[in-house]
């Protein structure tokens, strides 16, 4: 294939588009209540009315409000149709002759709409995930090719350092300085990687784009493979996400077949090749050693840093290693180059953030917002606010490795420093809103029980560190603990985050330390009175006598 | 061969290039504490006991897994690391049935030892107190794991100096534990040669020759460095 096809590819495709397209999710919200079913009937009435040559019904990927799914989206009229039931789905047919329906429509001036931009999910709900050609007529491919005949790998590495790209997984790394580290890594054999092992609780970012929009993961790493100079990569995806593994190998088998994966891409001397590893079932295999043990057929488990995977990864093998987010922003950046990106956001992080919406909160889904946008447009204005005119307390962000953020915080930008300033993270995206009903002891003691079981136990401060933590705080939970537990609880934390092999076990921690910073009142209102109120204190190194 | 020069507390030290920090430390004549570092087996950084202060890094290192760089400025003891190693101690004694007087490394443990050299004469934490069935299925050997601290000194052994591939890890977390095979009785297991070097290089009483009684089993860790300079530095002399 050269560009000549692809671009004929697209043509045909645009040229066999129908006047009016009628877009069925079929992302895993919308599937799980029934969305497969709504887009049959669609199909059936559709056929039914004689529209066959007049309307396509497309499965598409998400179309993010996902609490009001099954959505439908009728186009050219901009109709968004939400909770539709199968039984409905032929009256949005019978809508298209003129006929009144009772159906409930999203208004698409919503704020949860008109927030948005969209860089990294705007294929979503818009192209066919199962039909490469979809893609293609979305301009897919051409950032490859453009890539491969038009800049040498040093340039592409330069396009991404300009875009100011950080790492989407959740520590922020600027991508383009991690390409250009394994692209100087001395090395014949180079690997890819796309981290894939989403596993915060509430998060489904990552999921989404795999299920709406895969081959634009997969353009990111051939794209990020002809810059360090890799040809063989790996998606290393959960077990939990079988649409997502499906569409993915489907994705892989299509570009196969047209040559935009294997042997001499675009008619170029570059080959590529991606496969699929899952995951499972262990969160620590997200963290980026312990996936690539994973990978090898070892067990999961980290191992220090240095030396980093850029430099000794995979077999030993400099690798890239990046979260789908990032990836799903590299044809993008090289379509529209990498100083239309650094536009967005911040002055220090670039871009567009997809978040997953959820907790209690009206309008749960998908967002994507540039960096920046203060989290109170978020919560409240495109959020909606808590539900029931309950108050909103905090904001939960970056999952067991982050921390939550109290309601009188809210206008703090979501930029990966400020969000660090008040002790929590970026992460990977999930967000999760809490309202006055919820207990943050009790919100520090999920996110503890989590890390502990997910632990993998080769470090002694997160194996059994946690598993103190952890009962420290259900004894505080329980009314039984004393002012002193709390001082324990504070040393454990601090151990626990300063002495951990991994970034598990060093943020683990996080959840505790962020409510005690701005809910410790709640933590004081549990304990008992102390028995030992006026202790003694014992100098360093001398030997203190404890009496139970 | 190039040579690194770098300053350990205080005192300035020349090493190797691909040199550990624990290396260097010990070559100069300065003790780090150490519970999963055996000479002769790859080092896994598990037991956080030999983190340093690094001047210039925010984070601690693991001595025995840092290679030594021009210019480093370590420090191998400050109030803030020998509380942190109290409490990885704490930790452990905490986790499963550390209980000296009946064991039968009680005078030769390095839990033991780490546990009076490191200060550590109580224990704040909760004890865990988990019921684990004793193996005693081997005819040479037992293993306990109430002694075990997962340290993996034996797994490593087994597949990267005898070979055999029979001692593992299983389960996550606290639910971690050394098994034999794929979670048999070792007396069952078809790969164990029984070459006992698990049992030389255990830490604690967690792996032991059958018949020892408590404060019986000494261990020569001698042997597996032996074994491992005659087969890849070719020297046979102890």
């Amino acid at each position: 294939m050269d560009i000549k096809d692809l671009l004929a590819l697209k043509e045909k495709e645009l040229a066999a588009r129908k006047p009016i397209c009628i877009r069925c999710c079929t992302a895993a919200g919308c599937l799980s209540s029934r969305g497969e079913a709504v887009k049959e009937r669609l199909e059936r009435a559709v056929y039914d009315a004689g529209l066959g040559d007049q309307v396509e019904v497309r499965g598409v990927g998400c179309l993010r409000l996902c609490c009001q799914g099954p959505l439908v989206q009728v186009d050219p009229e901009n109709l968004l149709y939400e909770k539709v039931t199968p039984e409905e789905a032929g009256s949005i047919v019978d809508a298209l002759n003129g006929e009144k329906v009772m159906l409930s429509r999203v208004d698409p001036d919503n704020p949860f709409f008109t927030k948005q931009q969209s860089i990294v999910l705007a294929n979503s709900g818009v192209v066919d995930p199962n039909r490469i050609e979809s893609y293609v007529a979305a301009d897919g491919y051409q950032a490859l090719h453009q890539a491969l005949h038009e800049m040498t790998p040093k340039l592409v590495v330069e396009e991404m350092l300009t875009s100011g790209l950080r790492g989407r997984g959740g520590a922020g790394y600027p991508t383009g300085l991690k390409w250009a580290t394994v692209q100087k890594a001395a090395g014949a054999k180079k690997y890819v990687i796309c981290n894939a092992d989403e596993g915060d609780p509430g998060a489904f970012m990552d999921r989404s784009v795999l299920e709406s929009d895969p081959h634009s993961v997969l353009e990111g790493m051939a794209i990020g493979a002809y810059a360090v100079g890799a040809d063989q990569g790996y998606i290393y995806v959960r077990a939990e996400y079988p649409l997502a593994i499906a569409r993915l190998q489907t994705a892989i088998n299509q570009a196969r077949r047209l040559g935009l994966m294997g042997s001499a891409i675009f008619e170029s001397p570059f080959h590529f090749n991606v496969d699929l590893r899952i995951g499972a079932g262990a969160f620590v295999c997200g963290e980026e050693t312990a996936l690539m043990a994973s990978v090898e057929g070892k067990r999961g488990t980290p191992r220090p840093r240095p030396p980093f995977p850029a430099e000794s990864g995979l077999w030993n093998c400099p690798t890239l290693i990046n979260n789908v987010e990032t990836f799903a922003n590299v044809a993008a950046i090289l379509r529209r180059g990498g100083a239309w990106f650094a536009g967005i956001g911040t002055e220090r992080s670039k871009g567009t953030k997809v978040f997953a919406l959820a907790g209690k909160i009206k309008n749960t889904g998908l967002i994507e917002v540039p960096m920046g946008t203060p989290l109170r447009v978020i919560v409240e204005e495109m959020g909606g606010g808590a539900p029931d005119g309950a108050l909103i307390k905090a904001v939960q962000t970056g999952g067991p490795s982050g921390g939550c953020i109290p309601a009188e915080h809210l206008d703090t930008p979501v930029d990966y420093d400020s969000l660090n300033k008040l002790g929590s993270i970026m992460g990977s995206g999930g967000m999760i809103v809490m309202d006055d009903s919820t207990r943050m002891v009790d919100v520090a003691r999920f996110f503890m029980e989590f890390c502990m079981d997910e632990s993998c136990g080769k470090c002694i401060p997160c194996r059994a560190g946690t598993v103190q933590i952890h009962d420290l705080l259900a004894k505080v939970l329980a009314g039984m603990a004393t002012a002193r537990d709390l001082v324990q609880l504070e040393e454990l934390c601090d151990l626990v985050k300063n002495t951990s092999l991994c970034g598990l076990g060093q943020t683990a921690p996080n959840p505790v330390l962020s409510t005690l910073r701005f809910f410790r009142r709640e933590y004081e209102e549990l304990l008992l009175p102390d028995p030992f109120a006026v202790r003694p204190t014992v100098p360093e190194g001398q030997v203190s006598v404890e009496i139970r | 061969m190039a040579v690194r020069t770098l300053t350990i507390d205080n005192k300035q030290v020349s090493a190797e290039e691909g040199t550990t920090i624990l290396g260097a430390a010990r070559e100069a004549g300065i003790s780090i504490p150490t519970l999963c570092h055996l000479d002769g087996i790859y080092d896994v950084g598990a037991c956080r006991m030999c983190l340093v202060e690094l001047a210039g890094s925010p984070r601690l290192l693991p001595a025995c897994t840092t290679i030594v760089a021009e210019g480093m400025d370590v420090r191998t003891q400050s109030d803030r690391l020998r509380r942190y190693r109290r409490m990885i101690l704490e930790l452990l004694f905490a986790e499963r049935n550390h209980v000296c007087s009946a064991c039968v490394s009680n005078g030769h443990c390095e839990l033991q030892t780490m546990a009076y050299t490191q200060g550590m004469d109580h224990v704040r934490f909760t004890y865990q107190s988990p019921l684990l069935d004793v193996d005693l299925t081997h005819v040479s050997f037992g293993m306990d794991p109430n002694r075990c601290i997962l340290c993996t000194r034996c797994v490593r052994v087994c597949w990267h100096i005898e070979g055999a591939g029979t001692k593992n890890v299983s389960g996550r977390g606290t639910h971690a534990r050394i098994i034999s095979d794929l979670n048999q009785a070792w007396g069952a297991s078809e790969t164990c040669s029984a070459c006992g070097k698990c049992i030389q290089a255990c830490p604690t009483g967690a792996l032991f020759r059958r018949g020892v009684t408590a404060g019986e089993m000494e261990r020569d860790r001698t042997r597996l460095e032996f074994l491992v300079n005659a087969r890849e530095k070719k020297q046979w002399n102890v």
